[in-house]
């Protein structure tokens, strides 16, 4: 039961970091992700692109280190923005009433280049 | 599998999961189709997680017993607990997703965020407490 159900990977970029998050996100494995965006935002990448395609299951643990990320993000003038996220991210997005507060694009590509 | 089964974990995060699968596989099993699985799933892991963060006050201080139960008409979740009383109809929405509230990061309160999804997709939710017992949080939903 101790090896983590996701896997997080970081593309380093001009424009943006890409934060690669792929499987299943909970409160067993959300501070993974709470802390490799932490990092990278305390590092002064503060302008971040979530890739959340291959995400297979994600509850409100992982969308609470989303926000905080988020939050830490603008404190610093950069974003979070999301690419392609999975139906399953979307629709816990949703629910949660959050979909105001991201800037989503359907593909990295775009989500990258959003930010000048 | 039957209409009723019973499974008991120890109150640990990484246990969680064996609760969503077990629920989720009967939920399955009952006829629902995937999306209501996965929102059974889901207000499920928020429940467990819940009571190992609020009820206990942190990991490995207690089991957490859950039962479903099926029917034609619905499929139940009951959770047991021995933590302290905690009742989850006592705690407000997260700030952001009340009605005609502009989201700002900055104003961001999360927690409740789990409370709210078991409220939006379940369509009741019942909370019991005794001495003895401790927490009891069924949860219902319709199969239409």
């Amino acid at each position: 039961m101790s090896e983590s159900l996701v896997t997080i990977s970081v593309q380093p970029g001009e424009k943006a970091y890409i934060v690669t998050v792929v499987g299943r996100v909970d409160s067993s494995n959300a501070n993974e992700l709470d802390t490799t965006l932490a990092q990278l935002i305390d590092d002064g990448h503060n302008k971040l692109v979530l890739e959340l395609t291959e995400i297979s299951y994600m509850s409100s643990a992982g969308l609470r280190a989303i926000v905080s990320a988020l939050r830490s993000a603008k404190k610093k003038r950069g974003d979070v923005r999301i690419a392609a996220p999975s139906e399953r991210v979307s629709e816990v997005f949703d629910l949660a009433g959050l979909n105001p507060l991201f800037n989503t694009f359907d593909d990295v590509e775009t989500a990258v280049n959003s930010f000048n | 599998m039957g209409n009723k089964n019973t499974l008991t974990i120890t109150g640990h995060y990484n246990q969680v999961k064996q609760v969503c699968e077990f629920v989720a596989a009967a939920a399955q099993q009952a006829g629902l189709d995937d999306n209501t699985v996965f929102q059974v799933e889901l207000a499920c892991d928020e429940a467990c997680t819940n009571i190992i963060e609020h009820a206990y006050g942190g990991e490995g201080k207690g089991n957490i017993t859950a039962i479903w139960e099926a029917n034609p008409q619905s499929f139940t979740i009951t959770l047991h607990d021995n933590g302290r009383r905690f009742n989850p109809d006592a705690v407000e929405d997260p700030t952001f997703v009340k009605p005609n509230t502009t989201p700002n990061p900055d104003e961001l309160k999360v927690g409740g965020l789990g409370i709210h999804f078991m409220r939006n997709l379940m369509n009741e939710i019942r909370y019991e407490f005794d001495k003895k017992q401790g927490n009891t949080l069924i949860m219902v939903k319709y199969i239409e």
